[in-house]
């Protein structure tokens, strides 16, 4: 087997979540694991994944790569994976991941197994599996040629460091003139105010159920009284009631704290795959039938409102007294 | 502006796999996706604001699909383009791709919307796939769009917060469900999409080979379906004004608080 993986980075890191992907294809698919790094001044950073099982780099380093930009990636590892021979390549989901991978199963005509939280050998084959219909049904899914390109669900694998270093090569960049027709006017910042909430061992959420962003006051006072973090969900975000850098979910961040409550969260699979992996799960919400009820711990069908600051004073009065 | 909106029916209520196919059952009612509701919400909008626009709705699936089709048209769209053909079932990422860019290259859109997901299968690919088959620029996760001169700018949420990303039309877009609130159709909506066009096309009339249709012309299959992994045991309470010492006591019993 000859296994790529696809090496995203963020200023000058590589991702958690790629690197667990490199991890992982060490294990299953044993023999050497390459990895490939694109963007714009990237080869220090291309060293940085030996570390992680990896037996060697591409580096496609060029200008033209510097946006986080789907389609130039496309045409760069289309051609990568022609030349090399490739016939595995794996992706930590993310949303530019995903956009390379579906424009490289069209442009291959490869198959595309998405959201999957694992990944086996059986009998020399290669089988997925994909949590489906609000993971009620894990099903095992395969490839009926060649490349097989698989997504991961974010967080489905930790790194571990294996204290091996990587080959470097180089790629060529040949791009197609449709590929950099989309331009980067603006690209997103890090916002650096307020605390990371990847680190809180307590995260109490807000959702659209709050009902406005006034209420996040009381999610805030739950928060602080239980010594955590507040998170918000990408409707509330996008509708400006909080800030960013509190997102949790699929395009936000992805959190496991020993505590997650969700006040009137619907539990929508965005949401989910950015918290799931929390030790102890309480929602609330007065919908009885949000689909949060289905992973939560401990489901209050109730109003936010109500329940929520009465707990706040009931958790003060335990630390008080 | 010609807008096509590529949308899809999904099934009503909670889904089923059929264990036999292994593909999903449809045979029940069925609705729109409601991520969809979102890029026909948005391309109204569009279309409304640039004046002298259309838009068409572009779907692929079984005939009955003509059925939340209209429910789009409803919502306002003018006219639909349903892809629907029996050699088309059991098709994945790749062959659903090619055939729904034949049908595409059809409209000669200037500007192709998409969801962000479909209800059913949570894929959340098919339009960069799409767009490359089309040879377009594709720009995902939007958050806000607006067209002018010949080019659409695009709010775009990535892990690391909002990006500004512009492209010429024509151009693929797929927008999220915080786009914007889909309208709820009006009575006359209703009334007026039953006289509104409802095309059904083949995969033949779109010169789409056998071979690269439906489960032939796939690259992905099902081996087997299982339970998810089990939980630990949950319980679930309606508030009755001691919610708030419940959740205290559960906290409390796993030393939390």
């Amino acid at each position: 087997m000859s296994t790529l993986v696809f090496l995203e980075h963020h200023g000058d890191e590589l991702l958690k979540g790629s690197l667990g992907v490199v991890t992982k294809a060490a294990t299953v698919a044993g023999g050497d694991i390459a990895g490939v790094v694109l963007g714009s001044d990237v080869r220090a950073l291309a060293e940085g994944a030996g570390n992680f099982g990896a037996a060697k780099v591409y580096v496609a380093d060029d200008p033209q790569l510097e946006a986080p930009l789907s389609q130039p990636r496309v045409d760069v590892l289309a051609q990568l994976i022609g030349d090399q021979g490739i016939d595995t390549v794996l992706f930590a989901n993310s949303v530019l991941a995903a956009d390379v991978a579906a424009g490289l199963a069209a442009r291959l005509d490869a198959g595309l197994n998405w959201d999957l939280v694992d990944l086996t050998q059986e009998n020399g084959k290669l089988v997925g599996k994909r949590p489906a219909l609000q993971d009620s049904v894990y099903v095992d899914v395969g490839w009926t040629s060649e490349p097989r390109l698989a997504l991961f669900r974010s967080g489905s694998f930790d790194p571990s460091e294996t204290g091996g270093s990587a080959q470097i090569e180089d790629v060529e960049v040949v791009l197609e003139e449709f590929s950099t027709a989309a331009r980067m006017v603006d690209q997103a910042h890090e916002e650096s105010e307020g605390p990371s909430i990847e680190d809180a061992p307590v995260i109490v959420a807000g959702g659209r159920g709050l009902g406005g962003p006034e209420n996040f006051t009381l999610v805030e006072q739950l928060a602080k009284a239980l010594g955590g973090a507040v998170g918000a969900t990408r409707a509330v975000v996008d509708a400006g009631w909080y800030p960013y850098a509190t997102q949790v979910g699929q395009t936000g961040k992805t959190v496991s704290p020993k505590l997650y409550i969700a006040c009137g969260i619907s539990g929508a699979i965005q949401h989910k795959v950015g918290m799931q992996s929390s030790g102890v799960i309480v929602a609330i919400n007065k919908d009885a039938n949000a689909p949060i009820f289905e992973f939560a711990d401990l489901g209050v069908v109730g109003d936010v409102h109500e329940v929520v600051p009465r707990l706040t004073e009931l958790v003060k009065q335990r630390k008080g007294g | 502006m010609k807008i096509a909106v590529c949308v899809k029916q999904i099934p009503e209520g909670s889904s089923r796999i059929d264990p036999e196919s292994k593909r999903l059952d449809r045979s029940g009612e069925g609705a729109l996706n409601p991520f969809d509701a979102n890029a026909v919400e948005e391309a109204l909008r569009l279309r409304d604001a640039a004046g002298e626009s259309e838009v068409v709705l572009v779907s692929m699936g079984p005939a009955r699909a003509q059925d939340a089709l209209r429910k789009a048209l409803a919502m306002g769209a003018d006219s639909a383009v349903l892809v629907s053909d029996e050699a088309a079932a059991g098709a994945d990422l790749v062959a659903t791709s090619y055939a729904l860019s034949k049908a595409l290259e059809r409209e000669g859109a200037d500007l192709i919307l998409f969801g962000q997901q479909a209800g059913d299968s949570d894929g959340a690919v098919l339009w960069a796939a799409v767009a490359d088959r089309l040879r377009l620029p594709v720009v995902s996760q939007a958050a806000g769009v607006t067209h002018e001169n010949g080019k659409v700018t695009v709010k775009r949420q990535t892990e690391f917060g909002y990006d500004v990303i512009e492209a010429p039309l024509p151009a693929v877009v797929a927008v999220s469900d915080a786009i914007n609130e889909p309208r709820y159709p009006s009575l006359k909506g209703i009334m007026g999409a039953k006289s509104k066009p409802q095309a059904t096309v083949s995969l033949g009339d779109l010169g789409v080979e056998p071979e690269r249709a439906g489960e032939q012309g796939s690259r992905t299959e099902v081996y087997a379906l299982g339970d998810p992994p089990a939980r630990g045991e949950s319980k679930k309470i309606e508030d009755d004004g001691s919610a708030a010492q419940v959740i205290l006591d559960f906290l409390a019993e796993k030393r939390l608080v």
